[in-house]
């Protein structure tokens, strides 16, 4: 608290003020830039390379550690973690079609169906961000709760008979199976699918629709011909914004979860802060993010979208 | 068969309106279970109703000293963001530089990393140069990653002003700095409230960057995660709740003010 108020915090005096542009100084736009992007290149870019030189360090916590270049920590933490790197990718995936699933009709309905409700449902959308996500994926520990009312009902109906015999769930529980984790996955990022769904949607242009039903097209139709593909740039970076954060994601599998779903995550999580092997750490987490990246990229390529900021 | 014809129809409506609900359930469940008084440590099975957590929400010692350095942080972290994006963002649609795609994607990148990839990497950063973990590391963090996000919000703003605005202010002899504040500022001023917004609710609710570089430091998430293990008091419930009620109640209000003030205009 006292910090607070005696000192401004750190980054108010470099910033310049926004000036005009007066006569569109040659370097107006790089003392805009300045503050900023001075900011990601140290606390962003920087530590990726502090990262780097620390998975090729060997030592220990007492001796300290020194670069030796020594790649076998790559090789050893992919043998040894690559059911958590194969089960991320596997649920994240899982997570992002269901959340494109359940998303696409809402952010549909808010578009073009919603009418005057369109603001309150927007605004339910996003309101649960502020109960902490923690609190609310807690919530889903309730509501998924052995012999609890949904569980009794999935049982009665023989779902989890099926899911069961698929491997996602175990016995007559949900909680701490794969289904509970993918099903925190998809609850906690699917406003991220919804909000770019959205902003694509809004933009089209709703004499296309009419055209298309002038020219004898059946709705079915002109979603498939029509909105669809007008709709890509959203779903391409809803998928992204779905996809990237819960491949590294630890607190699904942790609360929902059991042993048997851990995560990347969760291993980068316990190799840091609780094994305090760095190496290792940062071993595991410059292959995720080499991973995404790659992935990413194919994804982009494929897709054709290059604008996503 | 005019059911099945309404049904067709609808269909649309009545899977959004599900996805809806399946949105919005743990928020049911987090505010009925703030009325609960629970039997052991744990506050997942419904016992009977009480007022109790409601009448004293700060009982559990900690949990709002948390909650306090949460907002704080959040505060800061939104003013930081929202100047330095608002900055970047207003270069990248006005003006033309080299090295703009450099600037892209460096922007672009912290959108697209796992939080984990950066948690841990800017820990790394941290343990290298001795920094003292704690208020400022994790302010300095959720600048950083807030910041692209600030950027993305103000600049879609910023790209749809029509510069004829500003051409007609300067027309009508308004200097640079007038123009700016009276033309500008107003116009880009929803996308830069909408970036503030999506940098508080991101600062306060971030759990994973933050619990890498806290040191010793408890915000409210973290102090969620720890009862998680320990013991979930029904004071979480309550506070998520009001924040609930607090956020659409602040949407609202503004914007009823917003529509007003077009009424006026119009």
């Amino acid at each position: 608290m006292s910090t607070l108020t005696e000192a401004p915090p750190p980054l108010a005096p470099e910033a310049p003020e926004p000036k005009p542009p007066r006569r569109r100084g040659r370097w107006t736009p790089y003392w805009l830039l300045l503050p900023g992007i001075l900011w990601l290149l140290v606390f962003f870019a920087l530590p990726m390379i502090y990262q780097a030189s620390t998975s090729v360090q060997t030592g220990s916590l007492e001796e300290g550690y020194k670069v030796t270049w020594h790649f076998a920590t790559y090789w050893d933490a992919l043998s040894a973690y690559w059911p958590q790197f194969v089960r991320s990718v596997l649920y994240a995936g899982t997570a992002t079609i269901l959340c494109l699933l359940l998303g696409y009709p809402l952010a549909y309905l808010i578009a073009f169906r919603a009418g005057r409700w369109r603001n309150l449902i927007m605004i339910l959308v996003i309101a649960p961000f502020f109960t902490s996500f923690l609190i609310r994926t807690l919530a889903w520990k309730t509501i998924l709760a052995d012999g609890g009312p949904l569980v009794g009902a999935l049982d009665t109906l023989h779902v989890l008979d099926v899911t069961g015999w698929l491997g996602w769930t175990a016995g007559d529980r949900v909680l701490a199976t794969p289904l509970a984790v993918v099903c925190g996955l998809t609850y906690n990022f699917l406003p991220f699918m919804i909000l770019p769904l959205y902003t694509s949607l809004e933009r089209i242009d709703g004499r296309l629709h009419e055209a298309a039903g002038d020219l004898y097209a059946r709705p079915w139709t002109t979603f498939r011909k029509v909105t669809f593909p007008l709709s890509m740039p959203g779903v391409v970076s809803g998928t992204l914004l779905t996809f990237i954060p819960a491949t590294g994601d630890y607190v699904n599998a942790d609360l929902l979860g059991s042993t048997d779903t851990r995560m990347v995550g969760n291993v980068i999580q316990t190799q840091f802060l609780r094994v305090l092997d760095y190496p290792t750490a940062a071993a595991l987490s410059f292959i995720l993010m080499a991973a995404i990246l790659l992935m990413v990229t194919l994804y982009i390529r494929r897709s054709g979208t290059e604008d996503l900021v | 068969m005019p059911f099945v014809n309404w049904l067709k129809r609808n269909l649309v409506v009545i899977a959004g309106l599900l996805t809806l609900a399946y949105l919005l359930l743990p928020n049911v469940i987090v505010t009925v279970f703030s009325f609960n008084k629970p039997k052991g440590r744990f506050n997942y099975e419904w016992q009977r109703f009480s007022l109790d957590a409601w009448k004293d929400p700060c009982g559990v010692s900690d949990l709002c000293g948390s909650l306090s350095v949460s907002l704080q942080i959040a505060f800061w972290a939104t003013l930081g963001a929202t100047l330095l994006g608002t900055l970047i963002a207003f270069a990248l649609v006005r003006y033309r530089f080299r090295a703009r795609g450099a600037v892209n994607s460096l922007i672009f990148l912290p959108m697209a990393m796992p939080e984990v990839v950066m948690a841990a990497s800017l820990l790394t950063l941290f343990l290298n140069m001795g920094a003292q973990l704690g208020f400022w590391t994790i302010l300095i963090a959720h600048i950083m990653f807030c910041l692209s996000f600030v950027v993305t919000a103000v600049k879609a703003r910023v790209m749809s002003m029509d510069p004829k605005l500003e051409e007609a202010a300067r027309d009508l002899y308004a200097g640079p700095f007038q123009t700016f504040v009276r033309v500008t500022l107003p116009i880009a001023a929803p996308g830069i409230a909408a970036g503030a917004m999506l940098a508080f609710a991101l600062s306060f609710d971030d759990f994973i960057i933050t619990n890498f570089n806290a040191g010793s430091t408890v915000t409210f998430p973290m102090f969620v995660w720890g009862s998680a293990q320990r013991g979930t008091p029904v004071q979480i419930n309550v506070i998520g709740t009001a924040m609930f009620v607090v956020a659409v109640l602040f949407v609202l209000a503004s914007m009823a003010v917003g529509n007003r003030r077009n009424r006026h205009k119009a």
